[in-house]
């Protein structure tokens, strides 16, 4: 059912439904940017519509609502493992398409990689419903259209903002009671079409010319220009990784707690082990690492689709103007390249 | 809803040096491992380390430690009767199965050995399960020899080569593994013949061209990883190498598929 209601409406819609639910979008944060008089826009908790960043895209994915960068796995006190406790309530998330399609990744990986389920994530994802937010235009360094995640049908509810109103599209059940009233609408939301930026993956043919392109020349321009600051890692829809630690709270650490912080392999360290073992220990092997997992190695693994929505956050993010698109573009001639020698 | 994260308390049995460095501890648990397999090990508000299974029976486990750090440290102030929290066992261990009825030829380096120590306690003891063991064992020196009592032992059913890097030692061989490996007659083992090689990432690669170099066809080379692991469920991501997880496909690997495992 398609519904029209002015933001006033659907504010008093929002309070009702926060009986139920906590509901998350993308909130402006002024000033809170990376560089000064620039702003920030990240997931929050919102009470009304005009809380929602709309017009821009997020600085950061959606990912954050359900795996935040760091979440406490138990407490300690002695010898005690005390599991940590989740919200209550349900989670309404406002999601792009791109961001929609990313929720698939973390599903592969933390519900089903190796048979086995993570609770943490399993415990929060089962309560999300997704409002999908139209999306028909897209940024500049936006590639949805290339990787095929500029369209999603996988919502609860679909939004378009207008001046002061909302239309929506309200497929699940459970919704529908709260737009009783309100006035009917014919929608179907839109959807991007075309980006500036289009990317084309290349297929690799076979693991000796894997191999061969894990050594290649290209990855050492990345030696000078990546910094290894992570950022792209913290900004990417799709990744996963994190690391696991204890802390303690006080003085005689009779307490404390395990948790998870997210981590980047573009960051030294990620594979440091006991002994001072260590791999990939330039810039340009962790991005040949990253780009192969986006591009590859994951799509190998899980036969469907590859880690990247083309969402451009990484691309936004890079304090050094590191495009994952010219990266690509750059990989798929290496290849064209050693096939060539091969034949 | 169950949490695999989540450790059960063991009570530790007994503790036993076997260098300055590597100690042995043995649990209570019920869990049941296969050989080549390992556990996360924890200590609440220190952390969590992934450790081969180094011998099990009956409710019981062994691990045999190097302390190297946070977690290991801590494991050493443990004296028997005090508690260590296990979760596992977990990934894929030694294709035992494949290897009954054949000769069996095991490289390790260093603690290298612990991870096969299980599996070839078991050949010692079912000596009709394969048809032969050929063991060269390599230690840096001679603080780094580790199951003292079972290499000695093993010399009574394997053809051992035990030797030291650069050191000499009585009754040991002086040298790298690799230089011993053209030694092995693997011409007398026709193709009735599997090879174990575990130890540090360079040794291993070394020891499997050598393997190569003497006519072993790859299929028959097996070899045991070690990564970072920062969760052993195929969640956090540390041990990943294109599209295989150490923890969930490993860390026993056929050498067809390690040699393209480049990290
Ligand atoms: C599948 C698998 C099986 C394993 N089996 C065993 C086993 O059977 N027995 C065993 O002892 N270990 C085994 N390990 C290794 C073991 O997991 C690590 O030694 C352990 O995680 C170290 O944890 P820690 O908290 O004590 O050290 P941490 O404090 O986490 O690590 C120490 C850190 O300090 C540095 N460091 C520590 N020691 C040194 C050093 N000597 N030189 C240079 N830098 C150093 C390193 O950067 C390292 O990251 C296995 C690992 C894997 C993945
Ligand atoms: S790799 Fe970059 S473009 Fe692709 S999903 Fe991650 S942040 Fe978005
Ligand atoms: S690619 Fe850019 S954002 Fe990512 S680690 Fe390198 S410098 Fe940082
Ligand atoms: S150890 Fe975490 S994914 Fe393998």
């Amino acid at each position: 059912m398609g519904y029209k209601v002015s933001f006033e409406e659907a504010n008093k819609i929002f309070a009702k439904l926060q009986d139920e639910y906590e509901i998350w979008a993308p909130k402006r944060f002024v000033g809170r940017g990376r560089y000064s008089d620039t702003d920030m826009i990240k997931y929050d908790k919102v009470n009304t519509v005009e809380e929602i960043e709309y017009k821009e895209k997020s600085d950061f994915p959606a990912k954050e609502v359900l795996t935040p960068i760091t979440e406490s796995l138990f407490y300690f006190t002695e010898d005690e493992f005390i599991e940590s406790k989740a919200t209550k309530k349900k989670l309404l998330i406002f999601m792009r398409p791109c961001d929609i399609h990313a929720q698939h990744h973390q599903e592969k990986i933390y519900l089903s990689n190796g048979d086995f389920t993570d609770m943490y994530y399993k415990r929060m994802n089962e309560k999300v419903k997704i409002v999908m937010m139209e999306c028909t235009t897209g940024w500049d360094t936006c590639f949805c259209v290339s990787m095929g995640t500029n369209k999603s049908e996988d919502y609860s509810m679909a939004v378009r903002f207008g001046e002061g109103e909302l239309t929506l599209d309200v497929k699940d059940a459970d919704f529908a009671p709260y737009f009783e009233g309100q006035a009917s609408a014919d929608f179907k939301p839109d959807y991007v079409k075309e980006n500036e930026l289009h990317v084309e993956i290349p297929e690799i043919p076979n693991k000796d010319v894997l191999l061969k392109l894990k050594s290649h020349p290209m990855w050492n321009e990345y030696n000078k220009r990546c910094i290894s600051c992570g950022a792209c890692t913290i900004a990417c829809s799709t990744c996963t990784c994190f690391t696991t630690t204890d802390i303690v709270y006080n003085e005689n650490g009779s307490v404390g707690e395990r948790k998870r912080t997210s981590a980047s392999c573009q960051i030294k360290g990620f594979t440091d082990m006991a002994g001072g073992m260590s791999f990939r220990n330039t810039a340009g092997e962790r991005m040949r690492y990253k780009v192969l997992h986006k591009f590859h190695d994951y799509k190998a693994r899980f036969k469907d689709y590859h880690m990247c929505v083309g969402c451009g956050r990484c691309i936004d993010r890079c304090p050094e103007y590191i495009s994952i698109a010219a990266t690509v573009d750059k990989m798929a001639k290496a290849i064209d390249e050693i096939v060539a020698e091969e034949k | 809803m169950n949490n695999i994260v989540k450790p059960v308390a063991c009570k530790i049995l007994e503790v036993k040096k076997e260098s300055l460095h590597e100690w042995t501890f043995k649990v209570e648990t019920d869990i049941k491992p296969s050989h080549g397999q390992f556990l996360q090990l924890s200590i609440p508000k220190v952390g969590e380390a992934p450790i081969s299974v180094s011998g099990y029976g009956d409710g019981w486990m062994d691990f045999t430690i190097r302390s190297v750090g946070k977690v290991t440290d801590v494991i050493f102030d443990k004296k028997p009767g005090d508690i260590l929290f296990l979760r596992g066992a977990y990934g894929h261990g030694w294709p035992v199965e494949k290897f009954q009825g054949k000769h069996m030829v095991v490289i390790t380096g260093g603690t290298g050995l612990a991870p096969v120590k299980s599996m070839l306690n078991m050949f010692y003891d079912n000596p009709d399960y394969v048809k032969s063991v050929t063991l060269i064992s390599g230690f840096k020196n001679e603080e780094g020899i580790i199951f003292k009592n079972d290499l000695e032992r093993w010399k009574e059913k394997f053809t051992t080569m035990y030797t030291l890097d650069r050191d000499q030692k009585e009754g040991w061989n002086t040298g790298f593994v690799t230089e011993f490996v053209s030694k092995v007659p693997f011409k007398d083992f026709g193709e009735d013949y599997e090879v174990v090689i575990v130890g540090p990432p360079p040794m291993m690669k070394f020891t499997g061209l050598e393997a190569v170099k003497c006519g072993v066809k790859e299929e028959k080379i097996w070899v045991s990883f070690e990564r970072k692991m920062s969760c052993a469920v195929g969640k956090c991501g540390h041990c990943r190498i294109d599209e295989v997880y150490v923890c969930l496909d490993g860390p026993v690997f056929n050498y067809t598929q390690a040699k393209y495992l480049v990290d």
